[in-house]
């Protein structure tokens, strides 16, 4: 679709208890977009609910990656030629349209990745490694993707400073009321997902970077999940680091970011030594280029940032705010759906609760697994086991659950499909569904 | 839509919901081992015990698993009941090949039992410390049984870990030398993944 051609006024949502929704986004039409969809699964029309682990591409990312390969392609800030020249311009030109979709005109502020983990590792064992010790404590939660969990562990273990997790409200959610609890003057560093891969639902960023800053903590928001559903403006969370992947966001796979505030970036140490990231190399030793090519040692994944950009630019062409609302929507309305089949337990607040794109839940009977396995019989791509979140999991006393994401691509019909395919699932083990 | 009628046969739908042998095994003699499959967050204990002909005597599983996982270890413990170690561990060997052998386009399920029979006894790089598996007679080797009714999990290649976790758990409680039964509890903890490393039983 032609995003200039959109409607920029987007419909009225439906309230929740409207029996008839209208999608913001016309999710046939964007469908068209992405060639994976029109190729048929089992036989089945491809109901893909999955994006939460990786979503799909459009034409619009495919052709500027294509594009760039079979036209512009060199190393990049090395050459003199017009190639090299061609694609510093492009990957550069990628930096400074991330910073604008992150509200900031701060070029100098975004550092290319692989990926979130990526990220997450590099302010763990540049910053953290550099500013703590023992006594000093990191603040997760429990209900971190283990990307957000695992680095900090490795940290702690490192550097002798105690790792301490944020309470969770029985329904896996943050306890706030238990901040206070856990958020001392020994705090330096408050790391926590913008929004739940498991749960959808989002972290009260704002007063958590209050209570954080006031005691003088970083916070580094794993915006994984957030991006790809909505506005993002690192300005306006106050937050210090924010990470996250081109590829659940309608980008490639092996491309992420992460944004900083320049004034940390440029007292950070390297993470990793390379080329690009020096100065000047001796045999007796080297000094370290600006942030952000200090953090960007060695070729960097070039074709991937165009593609990242490209996402940008077709994602704002949507409109941001109609994908909350689309998303919200869908999620909502999946949510609400499921929450009514017998036997069916939501992860997370109840049904009605606001969800970004994403909702987990158990059957009784029935293992997430064959659950998967029968519904993608039917042509239905979900999320079967922990989604990376196993201390979640074992705070709700689930083994697995099964996970539904959805993206711009999806539609109610999506919904009925999941529904109908539950139903199947519960029949098939005699459940009486 | 594709078939599940092979994956989801009703012997393994009847097992999964009414799993034989679950429960706990006690007492001093009883071999045990926790399996974990990280990947789906599947686990299981097997338990068993093992009498002066080194015949398994008594076997009981518990554990948190999808249907293919539970039925398997419920197929298993009716399998290996009675058998030597020696034998279980074939038998283990021959469900494994079964498994996880790539089928010629077209191949039947018989097609593939019949010639993983024939390679019943090649034994797996991984297999180390189990003299028994090589010394196992290859006419000894026990049919499948009712085990053939798991064999729909070949064509669903993610879930064949699902099949062989109770079997690999069950290697894992088994002795390694069979001749030199000794009494002991093995346990593989399960419960520190937060450490740096998560046990894993299932290396397929």
């Amino acid at each position: 679709m032609n995003p200039s051609t959109l409607d920029l006024n987007p419909p009225p949502v439906a309230d929740p208890g409207s029996p008839v929704l209208t999608e913001p986004l016309d999710g046939a039409v964007v469908r068209a977009d992405f060639p994976i969809l029109a190729h048929e699964q089992n036989g089945q029309r491809l109901v893909y609910l999955d994006s939460a682990a990786s979503s799909q591409r459009p034409n619009a990312v495919l052709d500027a990656m294509r594009r760039y390969e079979t036209h512009s392609h060199a190393n990049v800030h090395r050459g003199v030629h017009r190639l090299a020249a061609e694609a510093t311009d492009l990957y550069e030109r990628a930096r400074t349209r991330v910073a604008a979709f992150l509200g900031t005109d701060d070029r100098r502020e975004v550092v290319f990745t692989s990926g979130t983990t990526a990220a997450i590792n590099l302010v763990a064992g540049s910053w953290g490694q550099d500013q703590l010790g023992p006594g000093d404590v990191i603040l997760v939660t429990p209900m971190e993707h283990h990307s957000n969990l695992v680095p900090w562990q490795l940290l702690s273990r490192r550097t002798g400073s105690e790792l301490r997790a944020i309470p969770l409200l029985p329904d896996g959610t943050l306890d706030l009321d238990a901040l206070p609890t856990v958020l001392d003057d020994r705090v330096r560093f408050v790391t926590m997902a913008h929004v739940s891969n498991t749960l959808g639902v989002t972290n009260p960023v704002a007063e958590v970077v209050a209570a954080a800053h006031a005691v003088g903590a970083k916070v580094l928001l794993d915006a994984a999940q957030s991006v790809p559903h909505g506005p993002v403006d690192v300005r306006g969370l106050d937050v210090d680091f924010l990470a996250f992947s081109g590829h659940k966001m309608l980008g490639p796979t092996g491309i992420g970011v992460l944004w900083a505030r320049h004034e940390l970036l440029e007292a950070m140490p390297p993470w990793q030594g390379g080329g690009e990231m020096i100065r000047r190399v001796t045999m007796e030793g080297s000094t370290w280029n600006d942030a952000p090519y200090r953090f960007e040692a060695g070729t960097p994944p070039i074709a991937q940032a165009v593609g990242l950009a490209a996402a940008v630019d077709y994602m704002q062409g949507l409109g941001m705010d109609r994908i909350a609302t689309h998303h919200r929507l869908l999620a909502g309305d999946a949510a609400r759906r499921l929450d009514a089949l017998p036997g069916l337990r939501l992860l997370g607040p109840a049904a009605d609760a606001a969800r970004e794109g994403v909702v987990s839940f158990t059957v009784d009977g029935l293992h997430a697994h064959d659950l998967a396995t029968i519904l993608d019989a039917r042509g239905i791509a979900v999320r079967a086991g922990h989604h990376c979140t196993m201390p979640l999991h074992d705070h709700l006393g689930v083994a697995a659950s099964t996970r539904a994401s959805f993206a711009v691509y999806n539609t109610l019909e999506d919904i009925d499909d999941l529904v109908e395919g539950v139903k199947h699932a519960q029949a098939m083990f005699g459940l009486n569904a | 839509m594709s078939d599940l009628s092979d994956l989801y046969q009703e012997v393994v739908v009847e097992h999964a919901r009414s799993p034989r042998n679950a429960g706990v095994l006690e007492g001093e003699g009883v071999l045990r081992a926790d399996g974990d499959n990280p990947l789906c967050g599947d686990r299981i204990t097997v338990m068993l015990e093992i009498d002066a002909e080194e015949r398994i005597r008594e076997i009981r599983f518990t554990g948190d698993g999808c249907a293919i996982s539970t039925a398997s270890a419920s197929l298993m413990t009716e399998a290996v009941t009675g058998l030597g170690v020696a034998d279980a561990l074939a038998l283990f060997a021959r469900f494994r090949e079964v498994m996880t052998t790539d089928a010629d386009p077209g191949a039947t399920s018989a097609d593939v039992l019949n010639t993983a029979a024939r390679d019943a006894t090649v034994v797996d790089g991984a297999d180390v410390g189990h003299a028994g598996v090589e010394s196992a007679d290859p006419d000894s080797v026990p049919p499948l049984g009712m085990l053939e009714a798991l064999v729909g999990v070949r064509a669903y290649p993610m879930r064949v870990k699902c099949a062989t976790l109770a079997w690999h758990t069950l290697r894992a409680a088994l002795p390694d030398e069979p001749a030199a039964v000794a009494p002991t509890t093995r346990t593989v903890p399960v419960s520190g993944r937060a450490a740096d490393s998560v046990p894993v039983v299932s290396t397929e």
